[in-house]
């Protein structure tokens, strides 16, 4: 049996531990986003990707991701170690088996808390008219058939890996998901909105954010979690963590001023909302170049990721999609403009360090790859839900609340005349 | 009897109640209420995205008086919420049927 590394397994269990704290921080940034009448439907939007996914995660969500059947370099055989069975996680002798000094089954953890996140950020396109019951089922199947695949192709060896048929031009960087995580999740809120269609008045009524110090709270619950996320990655208690670490941080403040300076130009005022999505569009772009870029590479990334960032939030209404909560302007824009940056700005390869543009190129490519394979087994999920359970409440309960319709509580006591209670049962 | 009601900026309410006190008013109602006159709203982006904010945060300040102090009371107000821009509010006078004191069931005037 492989030595273990008890530092390494500590840090990679208190990762696990802040990725996990960045989903219910999500539910705060969405939630405070939203109207009143429905924060409590988006933050249980996260809550319930948590229940769905974390289960399916040690059934076949493991064994699908980082399996050693992989078929075709897509996906690993989902039944090979099934239930964390198959010998590859525990010995025959009930033993955790350690690889690289990491017992497999803190990976596990870890892993799951990311096919978490990934799931709940696609929520942020659906606010406020979406079937519980049909957002848990999309959960399950496009953690299966989307996000199980692209951890394997990128992490695991396969299509889109060092290993791929594309290492051939340059060896591919997606530190710690920016294919994975957030390109796949953006281009499916572009999907599931176009699909999904509008919240009845969206772009005539205003739906203003109801509470912006929930924003600003989720915001830094998630630059928290994020360094699990991305210092974790370098699965090392060491040098390489120490520059993600950096690199997440310095990113991120770099957004904030982007995002800032963008819409003090454009629109005349520096706004709270405004400085919580740069914090949030910078974390993005710095996810897969985490690992790769200085930390002075990581001020030029960060301040481009927020003020393009910024101006991407405004295609919405230019084109009509109700991607309520701008996963696509902040995750899928900020996700490439890390992916493809990292050509430019990465120290070894990248053109700015004297590499050629190979670098560039591959990265073009496994982005381009992610998110045709992110659109096409997103659209199949969202048009058979439509087709079958159907995506939408009721115009009445839109209108009304979906908090109040779907979940039967109201997110606030002055919420209408519903909270009147007249008879109290125990 | 009279009720004066007053719609005002809302920063000018402490000033209008320490008016109303010198001048021996002794109760009165404070609600939040909105609205627009002529200042009409303003606008808020969030996102990029403008919204134009019809409705905006005024206080209503109610005094029921006898007939004969309406007028003093008005100017009180006027005097007191005034600052000379637009959106100051509007203050006006109705005329009461009748005010009953719920603690002693006195009516009229002796209820003020």
């Amino acid at each position: 049996m492989a030595e273990l590394d008890s530092g390494l397994t500590a840090w990679m269990l208190v990762s696990a531990s802040f990725v996990l704290l960045m989903t219910p921080g999500l539910a705060f940034f969405y939630g405070g986003m939203v109207r009143g009448k429905a924060v409590l439907n988006m933050m249980m939007m996260s809550f319930g990707a948590m229940g769905v996914v974390g289960v399916i995660y040690v059934l076949w969500g493991w064994s699908m991701s980082y399996g050693s059947e992989s078929v075709g370099g897509f996906f690993a055989n989902p039944f090979e170690q099934f239930g964390l069975g198959g010998g590859g996680v525990f010995d025959e002798n009930g033993e955790a088996v350690i690889d690289g000094g990491l017992p497999i089954i803190v990976d596990v953890g870890f892993q799951a808390t990311f096919a978490i996140i990934t799931v709940a950020l696609i929520s942020g396109a659906l606010a406020e008219r979406v079937k519980f019951g049909t957002w848990l089922v999309f959960a399950g199947l496009w953690v299966t058939f989307a996000f199980f695949p692209m951890a394997h192709m990128v992490w695991s060896g396969g299509l889109l890996s060092g290993d791929g048929p594309f290492a051939g031009i340059a060896e591919p960087v997606d530190f710690a998901g920016g294919t994975v995580v957030h390109i796949n999740a953006g281009v499916a809120a572009l999907v599931l909105a176009l699909v999904v269609g509008k919240r009845k008045g969206f772009g005539r009524e205003p739906m203003r954010p109801h509470n912006l110090p929930f924003v600003m709270l989720g915001a830094g619950l998630l630059w928290f979690g994020w360094f699990g996320f991305n210092a974790g990655s370098a699965y090392g208690a060491d040098g390489v963590a120490g520059l993600a670490w950096v690199n997440t941080t310095t990113a991120a403040c770099a957004a904030i001023l982007g995002w800032l300076v963008t819409e003090k130009i454009r629109d005349g005022h520096a706004t709270s909302l405004g400085a919580a999505s740069g914090i949030v569009a910078g974390l993005v772009a710095i996810t897969p170049a985490a690992g790769s870029l200085s930390p002075v590479g990581s001020i030029v990334l960060g301040l481009v990721a927020g003020a393009l960032c910024a101006l991407a939030v405004g295609l919405k209404y230019k084109f009509g999609y109700d991607d309520s909560l701008d996963v696509v302007g902040v995750h899928l824009v900020g996700g490439l403009v890390g992916t493809i940056l990292i050509g430019f700005l990465a120290t070894d390869g990248g053109l700015f360090y004297g590499g050629g543009f190979e670098l560039t190129l591959v990265q073009i490519i496994i982005a381009a790859v992610a998110m045709a394979l992110s659109a096409v087994v997103t659209l199949v999920i969202a048009l058979g839900l439509k087709a079958t359970l159907g995506w939408r409440v009721s115009e009445e309960s839109e209108v009304s609340g979906i908090d109040l319709a779907v979940h039967g509580e109201a997110g606030y006591e002055t919420l209408g005349g519903a909270r009147k209670t007249t008879e109290v049962k125990a | 009897m009279k009720l004066v009601t007053g719609v005002i900026q809302p920063h000018r309410l402490d000033d209008v109640k320490s008016a109303l006190e010198a001048a021996g008013i002794r109760g009165m109602t404070v609600s939040e209420a909105s609205g627009y006159g002529r200042q009409r709203g303003h606008t808020e982006v969030y996102r990029g995205a403008e919204y134009t904010v019809d409705l905006i945060p005024k206080v209503r300040v109610e005094v029921l008086v006898d007939d004969e102090d309406a007028a003093s009371v008005t100017d009180v107000i006027v005097g007191a919420a005034q600052t000379g821009k637009i959106g100051d509010g509007k203050v006006w006078t109705v005329p009461v049927d009748d005010v009953a004191r719920v603690r002693t069931g006195e009516h009229g005037s002796a209820a003020l």
